[in-house]
């Protein structure tokens, strides 16, 4: 788990820095000149992207370890340091991150207070890149909980007529799952302190002396996942989520729930299968049954909403849960299949939500009793919707086929009935959104569809008489649409970055625990050991 | 090397496809629809060459495995975009593109009128793509990826007129009921990777032939796969969704719910032959279901009143015997009834839209009659339809029907004493369809008249004036009609049971389901007689049906309510899951998961509610002191922690 490269360590300096910087200049720009922020916020966006897609074409497949690693002293005397580093755990995460934000900033953007919407979204983007690329329990401790300011304040001060209510429930959950965090860490870092005798927040230290935690780890796993499931959502900590999600403009909830959701996942994986292989196998079967649970409720309670934001919350819940599940089975394919839905479900949420808010913009509702027979009125704009709503139901073929398939396949191996409960969360879905997609999309037009543009409450349609995606926006989810159908197709090039990291990880579990992955989902050759080392023990 | 044109079979199509959803509007109407043909007939094309190219080889060498790319290698599972040409895929490879390329050609003619043309063609060419991959594949994971797409195109083409409910809320069931049986389809592949570690056909073909694979687990595998099939292929308890499907332009009906699709599940359990093997329970699990739905369907089948309805049911009938013969381990039989059931059922769906078109969308039995004078090629190519699926010698359902029954009939005399009985009531339900179809009075010309009298209320013929007379339909339409009425009447000679070099079909399949196929030798008496009992069966059927229903169209005692609604399977389900699955998510939905979930875990409800009211002050000082709170408890645990550590 070393550095394996110290070359163009500036590129995720720069990640974290260069939106950082930028909604610092916002803060000192102008209120007036909001085409000026306006801009900012785009070009910061754009390049940042641009940085990330370099660090994808630097990354090297097939190494396991951390690559472009920074390591600069912050609080010597803690052995707190600004210690950057990127796997492929992390990559693809850092990839989503860079995509979407344009997405919030040009596609998504709001009206009215400019300055303050910008500001806060770059520095939010500063945050989730700073939590995903942060090899320092500190670092990314201070990086996981500034993700929660910016939100709360898009929400309070963009969001829809419940917005108080949702942002104020939003805070309060992630703070109370922070502040059990908060104790964690300081208690993992000096109980390992304790033991080595220097103070040290470094991944890499506290991992190689995880075995120091003892029987304290079971708690401290707890301690860690709670804000983790809180952020996610792992039932039963959802309940902010549905709420958030529908208060919450377009921009926002495209972070909330395609970025913000996987930092909570991303610090399972990162965290605490890093400092508690131990407690995190002992747990397995908790997070299994909670991870299936919510894979079940939150398709059966999605059956019954009425509304397509809280729809897909719940729908998110559900997937989220194949998440988790896919991390605990703790095989090649599970873990693996959990890291790349992550990925998947990013993108195919923002889809969605992108394409509600476009329906917003249009005709002022997202509710399922307003809405009837789109799609004799914005064929294009239905087009698109079905083929992010397949790609969720898991249609092969599509990117969410390929991460479902990996987590139910791999956690079939080591825990085949929590697969075979999860796996009728497939039909779920199929009832849910294809009911949902009826509603909306079917029928004749109907409900503030029939009527003439314009006439809707809520914001005045923008675009005049246009009520099918414009070609800007069309440009914007054709590229998402096609990167669904190239991950379903051929996920390779990301398993490949994937993979090496993801063994190394259950390796490193299987070291400091009593579990041993099963050998088929090794594979037979493998078992043999190429390295001498994947033998069962 | 004519072999490397495998994957060129599964490309046109897709490439067609792609053509179609870029420039289909541009195209236009009918040249989108010519471009879908052409790339589906190319594809015909291609499967005749490579059909060629292996039947040059000796039969133990026909097998050829082409490669594309990887597609999800994680660990120990390698799964690769890779088809397969063996003896079994191009026999499906060839009736689907073959059927395809007619029903395509219809379809330009069917859907002339329609506003959305082109984007008929986009869905028909990615549903012939899937299941040209569904059938070519060389492992599970990627048939499943065609399985699953021929199943969302279907959902797209039943769904096609979105505007009527009836057809949205079709589309959606069918996929709905089919997502029901692929989840037997995944975990039965979870299944066997758990067992052999590989999901390629190769792979877990070779450890079933070597006894790396439990009976139990072949079982469960077998059974889950069957699953998988009952959803696709429409048999009980999941054959609901076919009857709705019929909302669906009726080439869709012939093409997907008729021809293709709807035989993938057969495929599939014929695929999984070296599997079965090892499991004797799962093969009579599978015959009973055949034999039992292919009844209970026809059955049925007497007593619709739509048109389609007749058809839809006599589909899964026919599917249940394709069953049937996959359960007595007679997958040659199964495959001949399949290809011979394609021509003959598309054939019909295509004359009854013919029909449909003709009568301007009226889809009541009831309300025809006395079509043939009208439509003579529709009623002579109707006629041999008929014959053909009725099992008259020397119509292809006569040697196909008998193949399944002949082979079965040593398996279990109760279940062939079943299928046979069946024969009469398929001879009878078509019979009656035809009758009431293109004999008997005009009863279109009162209705009509009706319209005229008072538009607009729905009674009558929509969009029937005065003057109004059914029309023939134009060639594009009707030479499919004969083309399929040829293959209807010949298509028994691929396998002919008389002389051991002409059942050519028994002979291409023998490398891959010979091993695994049961052979009883019959006496010659009995080789004999019982095809001579099918035919006759099948006669008395067809005199019965014309005695009952020539120039009569009510006969409220022949079609009893039960039948009418196909047993009531679809009340029941309303009635033990529609109903009381709502009430329960309703009940999470809106009680459970906003005051038990929600309440619980915040602690008390009432904080949160009560700061909701007071957004003003939360911005102020409610969340600082929150805030303050949380961090003087955690200083406090921190104190305990550092005074444990002793740092």
């Amino acid at each position: 788990m070393g550095a394996a490269s110290t070359h163009y360590d500036y590129l995720l300096t720069a990640l974290v820095m260069v939106p950082a910087v930028a909604s610092l200049i916002v803060a000192f720009t102008p209120s007036a000149a909001s085409r000026l922020v306006r801009a900012i916020g785009s070009a910061t966006a754009v390049a940042t992207l641009g940085l990330a897609i370099v660090v994808g074409i630097l990354f090297r497949p097939g190494v396991a370890g951390f690559q472009m690693v920074v390591d600069y002293p912050w609080v010597s005397t803690f052995g707190i340091s600004f210690h950057l580093g990127v796997d492929g755990i992390s990559l693809f995460l850092v990839l989503l991150t860079a995509a979407l934000f344009p997405i919030g900033l040009i596609w998504a953007r709001e009206r009215e207070n400019v300055k303050g919407y910008v500001g806060w979204m770059l520095l939010l983007e500063a945050a989730c890149m700073g939590s995903f690329l942060s090899l320092d329990l500190f670092l990314f401790f201070v990086s996981f909980e500034l993700t929660l300011v910016p939100m709360y304040f898009i929400i309070g001060g963009w969001g829809f007529e419940r917005r108080g209510y949702a942002a104020i429930k939003f805070f309060l959950y992630t703070f109370l799952g922070s502040s059990l965090f908060f104790v964690g860490m300081l208690a993992v870092v000096f109980l390992e302190a304790g033991h080595t005798g220097h103070v040290s927040f470094s991944l890499v230290a506290l991992s190689r002396n995880a075995g120091a935690l003892g029987g304290a780890g079971t708690w401290l796993f707890l301690a860690f996942t709670a804000a983790f499931a809180v952020k996610a959502p792992v039932f039963p900590f959802h309940t902010w989520s549905p709420d958030a999600y529908e208060q919450t403009p377009t921009g926002g909830v495209i972070i909330l729930a395609a970025v913000m959701a996987k930092l909570g996942t991303y610090g399972m994986i990162r965290w605490d299968f890093e400092l508690f292989p131990k407690a995190s196998v002992y747990f397995v079967p908790l997070m299994l049954t909670l991870a299936v649970i919510g894979i079940l409720y939150g398709g059966i309670v999605a059956c019954r909403q009425r509304d397509l934001k809280r729809l897909i919350a719940y729908s998110s819940l559900s997937h989220m849960g194949f998440i988790v599940l896919g991390l605990f089975a703790l095989t090649a394919q599970g873990t693996t299949g959990g890291v790349i839905q992550m990925l998947n479900h990013g993108l195919y949420t923002a889809a969605l939500f992108l394409l509600i808010g476009f329906i917003y913009q249009r005709w002022g509702t997202w509710r399922l009793t307003e809405l009837r027979g789109l799609q004799a009125v914005a064929p294009w704009l239905a087009g698109a919707f079905t083929v992010a709503m397949m790609a969720s139901i898991g249609l092969p073929g599509l990117n969410g086929f390929v991460g479902e398939f990996l987590i139910l396949l791999g956690t079939f191996v080591s825990h085949r009935w929590w697969a075979v409960a999860a796996t009728a969360g497939t039909i779920l879905a199929a009832l849910y959104f294809l009911w949902a997609f009826q509603q909306a999309f079917h029928h004749r037009p109907g409900g503030v569809v029939a009527q003439p543009a314009g006439a809707a409450e809520g914001p005045p349609p923008r675009r005049g008489r246009a009520r099918d995606l414009t070609v800007g926006e069309r440009a914007i989810m054709i590229p998402l649409l096609l990167v669904m159908a190239f991950l379903g197709v051929y996920p390779q090039p990301v398993l490949a970055r994937i993979t090496p990291s993801v063994d190394a990880l259950i390796h490193h579990v299987e070291k400091g625990s009593h579990y041993v992955e099963p050998a088929v989902s090794r594979g037979r050759a493998s078992a043999v050991g190429a390295t001498g080392e994947g033998q069962p023990r | 090397m004519l072999l490397y044109a495998t994957a060129a079979i599964v490309l046109l199509p897709l490439g067609g496809f792609f053509a179609l959803l870029v420039g289909g509007r541009r195209l236009g109407n009918p040249r989108a629809g010519w471009l879908g043909t052409g790339s589906v007939a190319l594809s015909f094309v291609a499967t005749a060459i490579v059909f060629g190219a292996l039947y040059a080889r000796p039969p133990s060498h026909r097998l050829f495995v082409q490669t594309l790319f990887s597609w999800l290698p994680v660990g120990g599972l390698h799964v690769s975009v890779a088809f397969r040409a063996d003896p079994l895929s191009l026999v499906m490879a060839l009736f689907v593109t073959g059927v395809s390329s007619v029903i395509h050609l219809y379809s330009i003619g069917y859907m002339e009128h329609d506003e959305q043309f082109h984007k008929f063609f986009v869905y028909f060419n990615l549903f012939v793509f899937s299941m040209l991959v569904l059938v070519l594949s060389e492992n599970f994971v990627l048939t499943f990826l065609g399985w699953e797409g021929v199943g969302a195109c279907s959902y797209w083409l039943i769904a096609f007129w979105f505007v009527r409910d009836s057809a949205a809320s079709a589309g959606k069931k069918a996929f709905v009921y089919n997502r029901i049986g692929d989840f037997g389809f995944v975990v039965a592949m979870f299944f066997l990777f758990n067992a052999t570690g590989t999901l390629t056909y190769t792979g877990v073909f070779s450890a079933a032939r070597a006894g790396h694979i439990a009976g139990t687990t072949a079982t469960a595998a077998c059974l889950l796969l069957f699953m998988g099939a009952v959803g696709k292929s429409a048999q009980i308890p999941l054959y609901p969704w076919l009857l709705d499907a019929m909302e669906g332009p009726t080439p869709v009906s012939a093409l997907i719910h008729a021809a293709t699709m709807v035989t993938a599940g057969v495929y599939l359990m014929t695929r999984i032959s070296p599997l079965l093997a090892l499991s004797p329970v799962s093969s009579t699990i599978v015959a009973v279901f055949g034999v039992v739905t292919a009844f209970a369907a026809a059955a049925a089948a007497c007593a619709q009143q739509d048109i389609k309805k007749v058809l839809a049911f006599s589909t899964v009938s026919q599917l249940g015997y394709m069953f049937f013969a996959v359960g007595s381990h007679a997958y040659t039989a199964a495959i001949f009834l399949m290809v011979t059931h394609a021509f003959y059922k598309a054939l019909l769906f295509l004359g009854a839209g013919s029909v449909i078109h003709g009568l301007h969308d009226e889809q009541d039995l009831k309300k025809m009659g006395g079509l043939a004078r009208y439509m003579p090629i529709t009623a002579v190519t109707f006629f041999v339809a008929w014959f053909a699926i009725a099992g008259v010698a020397p119509f292809s359902g006569f040697w196909s029907k008998g193949d399944v029954l002949t082979t079965a009939f040593p398996q279990g005399h109760i279940m062939w004493a079943l299928g046979e009985f069946t024969v009469a009531l398929t001879a009878y339900y078509i019979g009656r369809e035809f009758y009431l179809c293109f004999y008997g009075e005009e009863r279109w010309r009162r209705l009509a008249a009706l319209a005229t009298a008072s538009p607009g209320h729905g009674i009558g013929i929509e969009g029937a004036g005065e003057g109004y007379e059914p029309h023939e339909s134009r060639p594009v339409m009707t030479v499919p009609l004969i083309a399929l009425a040829v293959a209807s009447f010949f298509g028994g000679f691929i396998n002919l049971p008389i002389r051991p070099d002409w059942d050519f079909l028994s002979h291409w399949l023998a490398p891959v389901v010979g091993p695994y196929s049961y052979h009883f030798p019959l006496g010659l008496s009995w080789a004999v007689g019982l095809p001579v009992m099918d035919g006759a069966v099948a006669l008395i059927g067809v005199a019965v049906v014309t005695a009952l229903w020539w120039r009569r169209w009510d006969r409220p005692a022949l079609e009893p309510m039960f039948l009418q609604r196909g047993w009531h399977l679809d009340d029941l389900y309303d009635f033990l899951v529609g109903r009381p699955g709502y009430r329960a998510a309703g009940f999470a939905a809106d009680r459970f998961d906003p005051l038990v979930i929600d309440g619980g875990v915040n602690g008390s409800a009432g904080l949160i509610r009560r700061a909701a009211t007071r957004v003003r002050t939360v911005q102020t000082g409610y969340v600082r002191n929150y805030a303050l709170g949380i961090a003087i408890g955690a200083v406090a645990i921190m104190a305990w922690v550092l005074s444990r550590v002793g740092v």
